[in-house]
């Protein structure tokens, strides 16, 4: 007997469980919204590919003292029903991480962008959560200000464009205003979703200033970072498209891991067996261990395609080399919290707020080395945040 | 490196000569790991009540809980190992391996979701059988023989997928995001896995057999266990239990992903295992003091998460207090400590 | 010794388990050369050197913790928390170059002191001890610079790691090369000595070592103090090598440990010999280099690496298991000194 009501209490444990089972699972994703990659190659979309080269040449609107406010062709959106009257907004933002000096840029523009909004009254409150480059754990982060229920507008910016896409859909589900920003996802549910032009368009940029001062038949050796990341995938991709047909060769593409030790050592050993023209790179981590890599071994130095990173454009101003800085607007951290506030104002905002992005030549380089004169070394020239009162001691005393 | 030393040392319960302090209750290793939660409990709710919230808020639960599923499940499979003198450093690769075989299996349709269960998990598997087997078979010692196998897989990840890839059908996420009430469903799955494992370990012949072989190998292998088959077991079993983090992640993502194994679980799994209470030597400690060892972590990081701790501080109080922690449990291990043939030759001797 | 006899006495040695990493380093260089010989030109080998030496001197703290019975999990953080903490002090000012240096060789033995003491007092199990201050040290470097490394090297303190003296006809030697023989035989002779000794012993069997009456925690601190120091050497080095850059010592502490495993020192203490451990290193090191050589796909190299490690200890277990069999030889020790069954006259 005692077993059957075992089973019997059991039965009702099971059953009343479950009845107070509920989920979290987001709407499936609406379907017509584009795969991160398809044909033409695992991370070739040819008409991103078009579209964002393009962009480059379109003017922006808005006014170019203000380049983080600008936007390419923008799709005005209504959001008057998310006015909320009274200011002092909650702010919620969940970060994907600080673990880079680009990052640690950019989080130090943005809180100084808040800064002054809180002292206008439009946000009361900025909440942050850090994910640490953990995909699981900024659902959790989102997850968690979706039921805390007393953000205004939750802005994301998410590590992962794929995994991060049903905690986005499930933000924009709970009928806060959502605002993504630099890496974007699967879905276009958000009010707007903030970026520079591209990927397409930073490797594009670096490839071809190559092209044109490579004679055909030079050698370029391509240095990337890590595999599977694609806001970097998409810009080797755009480059390879560039550098087809080019007549230049490329002579390999390694990956680094930004560590300047690796960089310095793979250029040292292809300068070994032959000649390197120039140099490619997805990101301008390690750019200066790269450059002495051909001090070292006294060979003449190459072409060179790095990054608004400071060191590198402090080495490109003191040797002299022929270079180009793309940049993945640093200034991008700020549009956020301004479109956030924007929203909550009722203003209309574009619903692909592109922001531009043009890479710092030759002639504007003495320009921008001026503007970041006190800046150290690893940070990057186009902040966009010189005028925010914080500016120098904010990013200098970091 | 006499047999007879480390036989001595084993045999005997304290050594003469420890002070038999106070009251005469034994408190357990595993109920200390338990007061220590609740005691972190109790000064994070105090903290956060002092920034004006509420620790013990239904969302604030949920991200306790459902952070620790993750971590829980490996952390389940390397007490297994290590109670057998083991350890296993390529449990992350093993779950960024599984949610891939999962989503790439299930390729979004319903029909397909058992077989993408089986094949992550059989995927894990075999995983666990080779790493047993280069232990035991070709002696190679555990951190040695599992790095390896975690760099193999490493390569085949980085150059087959780099990055997100497949996709999980949309029952499955359920996995992922459903609660019974506060309690995630991952969690439950979490607890039963645990459940599993502690009367794996103390009810059966075969969970007999780790701990013997964890406490004096030689001594196991003369009493007639087949040791080399109990590590590889253990191997697999840990192995499998990543194989369900795996599915935890293609759950949670809607997707495989490759860059998961760069989350650091294999080292926080040890910090979580050691942090239960179970020695590192083997033979000692259980599942019951990991899972105390994993909620430990996951409210530290709800607490930290709450009020906003600078991510960089988040990383020194994580590393204080785990070794704060530990030299509080070790003390109570002075006792009958075996000597060290750690990662001997001859794998788990 | 007749020469054929040194011959046949060094050929048994390779094909020892102590030996394999020699066999290997060996086979590394042979494929090597037949793919580019201009490898082997002086120029391109003390470039090598230069690159190698952060690992080599790594590796060299590394076994006095692992001969030791223990782990060093938080050099890598020590490393490119040195490298930051150079940069910041010293903020391009050549004048603060050499108090600098001398502060971090004070705070790399203060964080081994911490280690040490922390897993011989309170008896915290080492991966745990250094898996936290690997963690504690990661933080707090971060939280110093706010994120990202500031500052700058100066060009004095680069010097040691990136440039050299010339001499005639070899070109350009580099101090690093200097620094790691200094380091090698400093580490030989101390491995001779009676704390050397002392140090296998504890980690052979720290209950009869502390029987004979060594101080176990003191020896045992020393070794975590000397990872410490080396790992700020190591630091020294690579950041004069490579200069500033945020992700500097990033998983060293696996790579110098697989270099020391695969030099033959036994992880759980009681074997193994200093050099093999510096060999092992140069192993690690120019397989990296073979790998680019060879064109090896960027993302197949860590398969290719795990491959390798697994098949070297394989070998090198399976060949010392084999002539564990105690057997009383009457022939005079072999050239270097090497009698697998001899564990105190192993260790250098």
């Amino acid at each position: 007997m005692r077993a059957s009501r075992l089973a019997l209490v059991g039965l009702a444990a099971v059953t009343l469980l479950l009845s107070a089972c509920s989920t979290d699972t987001p709407t499936e994703t609406p379907p017509g919204d584009q795969p991160a990659q398809t044909a033409d190659g695992e991370w070739f979309v040819r008409a991103d590919y078009d579209r964002e080269l393009a962009q480059r040449d379109i003017a922006p609107e808005g006014d170019a003292a203000k380049p983080y406010l600008q936007a390419i062709q923008p799709e005005w959106v209504d959001t008057a029903k998310f006015k909320k009257d009274g200011g002092d907004a909650t702010v919620c933002f969940s970060n994907a991480s600080i673990s880079n000096p680009w990052r640690v840029t950019g989080w130090i523009t943005m809180q100084q962008q808040v800064e002054v909004l809180k002292q206008s009254g439009d946000i009361g409150e900025f909440r942050v959560s850090d994910a640490g480059d953990d995909d699981n754990k900024q659902i959790s982060d989102i997850q968690a200000f979706v039921t805390a229920g007393d953000c205004d507008s939750i802005i994301i910016s998410p590590s992962t464009t794929a995994t991060l896409t049903p905690a986005v859909q499930a933000a924009c589900d709970s009928g806060v205003p959502v605002v993504v920003f630099d890496r974007g996802v699967q879905t276009d549910c958000a009010v707007t979703y903030i970026h520079p032009i591209g990927g397409y368009a930073f490797g594009a940029d670096a490839a071809e200033f190559l092209v044109e001062n490579l004679e055909p038949g030079k050698k370029v050796l391509a240095l990337r970072i890590l595999p599977g990341v694609d806001v970097l995938e998409n810009r080797w991709a755009a480059a390879q498209e560039v550098f087809k047909g080019s007549g230049v060769e490329i002579l390999g593409n390694e990956f680094t891991g930004g560590d300047g030790a690796k960089i310095k050592d793979i250029v040292s050993q292809y300068l070994q067996r032959g000649d390197v023209d120039g140099i490619w790179m997805d990101a301008g981590d390690g750019a200066v261990a790269a450059l002495e890599a051909f001090e070292d071994a006294g060979k003449p130095y190459p072409v060179f395609s790095g990054e608004d990173e400071l060191t590198f454009m402090r080495k490109w101003k003191e040797t002299g080399i022929k270079a180009i800085a793309p940049v993945y607007s640093n200034f991008q951290w700020r549009t956020p919290i301004l479109a956030a506030t924007m929203i909550l104002k009722g203003e209309q905002v574009p619903k692909e707020w592109v922001l531009p992005q043009s890479p710092i030549t030759a002639t504007e380089l003495d320009d921008y080395l001026a503007r970041n004169a006190d800046m150290p070394s690893l940070h990057y020239a186009k902040f966009g945040g010189e005028d925010l009162p914080g500016f120098p001691d904010a990013w200098k005393d970091r | 490196m006499t047999a007879a030393v480390r036989e001595a040392s084993k045999a005997s319960g304290p050594p003469p000569g420890t002070r038999r302090s106070g009251p005469r209750f034994h408190i357990g290793t595993t109920a200390l790991v338990y007061g220590a939660l609740v005691a972190i409990l109790a000064v994070g709710a105090v903290l956060v009540a002092a920034d004006g919230k509420n620790l013990f808020s239904t969302g604030n639960i949920v991200d306790m809980l459902t952070r620790s599923s993750l971590l829980g499940f490996i952390a389940i499979g390397q007490t297994m190992v290590i109670l057998c003198r083991s350890l296993d450093l390529s449990v992350g690769y093993v779950m960024a391996a599984c949610s891939l075989i999962a989503a790439l299996v299930m390729n979004g349709s319903e029909a397909n979701v058992p077989l993408g269960i089986a094949a992550a998990l059989g995927a894990a598997a075999a995983v666990g059988l080779v790493n047993g087997l280069v232990i035991t078979k070709l002696k190679v010692n555990a951190f040695i023989a599992t790095l390896g196998t975690g760099l193999i897989l490493k390569g085949w990840l980085d150059t087959e997928f780099a990055g997100p890839a497949g996709k999980v059908a949309t029952s499955f996420q359920q996995f992922g995001y459903t609660r019974i009430s506060l309690v995630p469903l991952s969690t439950v799955v979490m607890l039963l896995l645990a459940v599993a494992g502690v009367l794996y370990l103390r009810k059966t012949r075969a969970g007999h057999h780790i701990y013997a072989v964890g406490g004096d190998t030689d001594v196991a292998r003369l009493s007639g266990i087949r040791t080399d088959r109990t590590v590889i077991t253990a191997h697999i079993l840990c192995a499998v239990a990543a194989g369900v983090a795996g599915l935890l992640i293609a759950a949670r993502f809607g997707t495989g992903s490759a860059l998961v194994y760069d989350y650091g679980l294999d080292l926080e799994s040890i910090a979580a295992v050691v942090l239960g209470g179970t020695y590192l030597m083997g033979g000692r400690g259980g599942i019951a003091g990991t899972v105390a060892g994993v909620m430990i972590l996951a409210v530290l990081d709800t607490v930290f998460n709450i009020l906003e701790v600078n991510p960089f501080y988040k990383d020194v109080l994580r590393g204080a207090i785990i070794v704060v922690a530990v030299a509080i449990y070790a003390r109570r291990q002075l006792s009958a400590r075996p000597s060290r043939i750690r990662f001997a030759a001859g794998g788990a001797s | 010794m007749s020469t054929g006899r040194k011959f046949a006495d060094a050929g048994r040695f390779l094909i020892s388990g102590s030996g394999t990493v020699y066999l290997v380093l060996i086979a590394i260089f042979a494929v090597i050369f037949v793919n580019n010989a201009g490898f082997f030109e002086a120029g391109n080998l003390l470039l090598f050197v230069k690159k190698a030496a952060p690992l080599l001197i790594l590796a060299v703290g590394q076994y006095f913790v692992i001969v030791a019975g223990e782990f060093d999990l938080s050099v890598g953080s020590l490393v490119g928390a040195q490298v930051v903490l150079a940069a910041l002090l010293i903020d391009g000012e050549e004048a603060r170059t050499w108090p600098v240096i001398l502060l971090m060789l004070a705070i790399g033995a203060g964080v081994g002191l911490v280690n040490g003491l922390i897993t011989t007092l309170l008896k915290v199990p080492s991966i745990i001890t250094t898996l936290g201050m690997m963690l504690v040290l990661f933080g707090a470097i971060r939280l110093l610079t706010g994120g990202a490394p500031t500052g700058k090297l100066s060009d004095g303190f680069r010097v040691l790691g990136n440039k050299g003296i010339i001499i005639e006809s070899v070109g350009v030697v580099p101090w690093a090369l200097f620094i790691v023989i200094a380091v090698g035989v400093g580490a030989v002779f101390l491995m001779r000595s009676s704390f050397g000794r002392t140090l296998v012993a504890v980690g052979d069997n720290e209950k009869a070592a502390g029987f004979a009456g060594t101080r176990v925690w003191w020896v045992r601190t020393a070794a975590f103090v000397l990872s410490g120091l080396s790992a700020t050497v190591a630091g020294i080095l690579v950041g004069g090598y490579a200069g500033l850059t945020s992700q500097v010592g990033d998983g060293m502490e696996f790579v110098a440990i697989t270099a020391v495993v695969l030099g033959g020192v036994v992880l759980g203490g009681g074997r193994g010999a200093v050099l093999a451990a510096m060999a092992g290193a140069l192993t690690v090191e120019s397989l990296f280099t073979l790998f680019t050589q060879l064109e090896v796909s960027s993302t197949l190299r860590p398969t290719a690496q795990g491959l390798i490690i697994i098949a070297a200890v394989a070998y090198a277990s399976r060949e010392r298991s084999r002539r564990h069999t105690p057997h009383l030889s009457t022939k005079p020790a072999e050239p270097n000194g090497h009698h697998p069954d001899r564990v105190l006259k192993e260790s250098r």
